[in-house]
């Protein structure tokens, strides 16, 4: 494996990563205002994930920092390219990551009540945009030769997208459903419980469609890319199984399975993707590839070191802090925020 | 409107504002994690109110960091893809490098520290704020080797129609970052200093809730009296060596700085200067002969390069072009960080006067000096960034590349308008309302700070089953 797939793969896993755990938080903001009828109640689904968000959210930081670094053409017209979604992600990051803080520190309902719909917007629109994002990446979108993206806001909210974006942001609710399930109790397990019952199905309906509207829109299992093999049927029967885990009670495991939905999925696309990192829908000859938005080998070199080191380091103490706040958060809890 | 002047107003805007939490958020977690520990060994209760108290106004504060922190981290891709393409080989190590050494650690260990007060071993909790503080200063260090860089190339080659890295040690060991560096955290601890003395003068002037209060205010008013002064002192020290070291790397922006157009020796330096930028030359001046001199070379004689040489020089070099950035900025920016920091070791020098002579409490008109004092160390660094980057000018990557030649070709004005308004409008409401809880929870004091356990006003207590 030269160095170019090994930083694709890095960051396929970074992605890979930043969807299995900031998709439960967004899942949960998302769930926040409609679960939590008390304030108490919104508190309590705020602590599930307060210790936790804001490292999950370095997960794309990294990403991104990670495509500057191994892929500057990829970061650069990808970053250009998707101008006014993006914007309006960071926004919604903006809206969220002080609404988390905030929220608490006034007593005044509609203050509260701001916030608390702040988070909600805040999860929604990314959780929304990443599909998107992922599905225009696939299906390829107008480059030309320079690698400037030429086409315009509306050229990405094509139906195609609109499914993966759907598909994430059900995906995502799900899984913070079932998050809130392990993490709750009372009437908000309950809550929680219902929840999930009602997206899961919907979310799987979503993955079937995009899985099907990829092999009748895209190239992306029949052309250049990799087979992803299996890949898209386990997700597809991954989120089956944390179906029959909800029904069955066995929270544990239907958790476990929507992580192995998202990990696939996201897997699915990147190895649809490989080598290209972005497609050219104007010319497959203008297609950023792993080597042609690269960085020089010294560069790819210097950062795995970099990366070899530093991931399992970061990997423990973030695994550690699960492991601190692995208890439910009950009645009984003394809440910080 | 040009999408150049566009976006160079978003990076100025949405940096500026970035930068007016980050040096709070690495100053300020120094004096929490110092007071958390006073509190582990000696077991003084006093010392835990007083973690909470500063720690909760640093919370308050490094979210909005982290959050406007998202924006830049996006923009160099969004709005200067040309710029990303030409230095991204070398420029994106050090952004990964930070997100990967610093990010995760710092936001990590804080989530451990903010919900762990009863669920780690004290000192377990402990180490986590000492971690938190090592995290975001480490980040501080390698967000300022790829600014550095930005500012003296190192460690790369231009191959390809690129900038390519060839040595990573030289990137990180940049001589401008060992300068650079040291100043941007003394700053920010001189800023975390006059805030925690101005919150402190602000109580002890209004006369303390309780004897707790009394007591803690006291204390932070010595803390903040005594860090913020040594650190002042430290910025101008090392601000001064970075002077020198600017006249030898970018003699242009120290040329502007000092509305210098010709080559002098000995060099006077300006105390005040209007000038006439398209005539090149001072309409009236107030000089002090050879003090520039001294400045740059630490005797009262030698060579100071002028505006017009070196743009002869540059143009000789680089190819026709107007290579001097804004002079009526730069110079006015200089100016007012090294007037506020002047003004800042004047208000902290008084204080620590009145402090180690245990006066602190009784001179009330004088403690209402120190309140507005908090917003020198804004000015100072706001000036100083905007300085350092509009000095730089024409450039983006020092002698490398003009900054007219980074930006997004694939983005339209409307589109870059459009995010410039609707940051802006989000940052005015955002700063609103940050501004209105540091004031609520700094006037609170300690103990008596709204209880966000509180059920909100209105709700009643038999609904929060």
């Amino acid at each position: 494996m030269d160095l170019n797939t090994l930083w694709f793969a890095l960051i396929a896993i970074l992605f890979i990563g930043f969807f299995i755990l900031e998709g439960f938080d967004y899942g949960v903001g998302i769930l926040l205002p409609l679960l939590g009828r008390t304030d108490r109640q919104r508190r309590e689904i705020i602590h599930t994930i307060g210790p936790v968000w804001d490292g999950n959210e370095v997960w794309v930081i990294t990403a991104g920092g990670a495509t500057f670094a191994a892929f500057p053409h990829w970061y650069a017209t990808l970053f250009s390219g998707f101008y006014l979604p993006l914007f309006l992600m960071v926004t919604a990051l903006i809206v969220r990551g002080v609404a988390f803080e905030f929220r608490s520190k006034d007593r005044r309902p509609i203050w509260r009540a701001t916030w608390d719909w702040g988070i909600f917007a805040g999860s929604l629109v990314p959780a929304l945009l990443w599909g998107v994002a992922l599905g225009n990446l696939l299906m390829g979108v107008p480059i030309d030769a320079s690698k400037t993206y030429t086409g315009g806001f509306f050229n990405l909210l094509n139906p195609y997208a609109l499914v993966a974006g759907l598909m994430s942001l059900t995906a995502f609710v799900t899984h913070g459903a079932i998050f809130l399930n392990l993490k709750t109790e009372g009437m908000l397990r309950e809550r929680a419980l219902r929840a999930t019952k009602i997206v899961g199905p919907i979310a799987t309906v979503f993955i079937g469609l995009f899985v099907i509207a990829t092999y009748l829109w895209t190239d992306a299992f029949s052309g250049l890319g990799v087979d992803p093999g299996l890949a898209p049927v386990a997700a597809v029967g991954a989120l089956l199984a944390a179906g029959g885990f909800v029904r069955a009670g066995r929270m544990g495991w239907a958790f476990s399975m929507t992580c192995v939905t998202i990990a696939m999925a996201t897997i699915t696309i990147f190895s649809a993707l490989y080598p290209r990192v972005m497609v050219s829908s104007l010319n497959p000859e203008w297609s950023l590839t792993i080597y042609n938005a690269s960085s020089t080998p010294y560069t790819l070199k210097v950062m795995s070191v970099v990366a070899l080191v530093c991931v399992p380091v970061v990997l423990a103490y973030q695994g550690w802090t699960y492991w601190v706040f692995r208890h439910r958060v009950t009645a009984d809890t003394h809440l910080e925020y | 409107m040009d999408p150049v002047t566009l976006a160079r107003w978003q990076f100025g805007i949405t940096t500026v504002y970035h930068f007016f939490f980050v040096p709070l958020t690495l100053g300020l977690i120094w004096v929490v994690a110092g007071l958390q520990t006073a509190w582990y060994v000696t077991g003084r209760d006093l010392y835990r109110r007083m973690t909470k108290f500063w720690g909760k106004l640093f919370l308050i504060n490094f979210a909005m960091g982290v959050v406007t922190g998202l924006v830049q981290e996006f923009q160099f891709g969004m709005n200067w893809s040309e710029y990303s393409r030409f230095v991204g080989d070398v420029f994106g190590a050090p952004l990964a490098i930070e997100a990967l050494l610093a990010f995760f650690l710092e936001s990590t260990f804080l989530g451990l520290w903010l919900f762990g007060w009863e669920r780690l071993p004290k000192k377990v909790h402990l180490a986590c704020i000492w971690l938190v503080a090592v995290g975001s200063n480490l980040s501080a260090y390698w967000i300022l080797v790829a600014n550095s860089f930005m500012q003296q190339p190192m460690g790369h080659v231009i191959n390809n129609g690129r900038a390519e890295m060839n040595d990573f040690l030289a990137l990180v060991t940049n001589p401008h970052v060992f300068v650079q560096f040291p100043h941007v955290i003394a700053g920010a601890m001189a800023t975390a200093g006059f805030f925690v003395l101005g919150i402190s003068a602000w109580h002890l002037r209004r006369g303390p809730a309780d004897d707790v209060n009394r007591e803690a205010f006291r204390l932070s008013f010595r803390i903040g009296a005594i860090y913020g002064t040594v650190a002042i002192v430290a910025t101008m020290v090392i601000g001064h060596a970075q002077a020198q070291y600017m006249v030898k790397v970018q003699p242009m922006k120290m040329a502007a700085a000092e509305a210098l157009w010709e080559t002098e020796n000995p060099a006077a330096m300006s105390l005040f200067t209007w000038g006439d930028e398209a005539q090149q030359r001072d309409v009236f001046a107030i000089k002090v002969p050879g003090l520039l001199s001294f400045l740059a070379h630490n005797r009262f004689e030698g060579e100071v390069r002028g505006i017009r040489q070196l743009q002869q020089e540059y143009a000789a070099r680089y190819g026709p072009g107007q290579y001097w950035p804004p002079v009526k900025w730069t110079y006015w920016t200089f100016r007012i960080m090294v007037g506020a920091g002047m003004a800042m070791f004047a208000a902290g020098a008084w204080a620590c006067w009145l402090t180690l002579r245990g006066r602190a409490p009784a001179a009330a008109w004088l403690l209402a000096l120190l309140v507005p004092a908090t917003a020198l160390p804004y000015i100072a660094n706001s000036a100083g960034w905007i300085f350092t980057e509009i000095g730089r000018q024409p450039w983006i990557v020092f002698g490398l590349q003009k900054t007219v030649e980074g930006v997004s070709p694939a983005v339209s004005v409307g589109e870059v308008l459009t995010t410039l308004i609707g940051y802006t409008l989000l940052y005015g409401v955002l700063m609103v309302v940050t501004v209105y809880l540091l004031r609520t929870y700094a006037m609170a004091g300690l103990g008596v700070e709204p209880d966000p356990a509180a059920a909100p006003a209105g709700e009643p207590v038999a609904a929060r089953a």
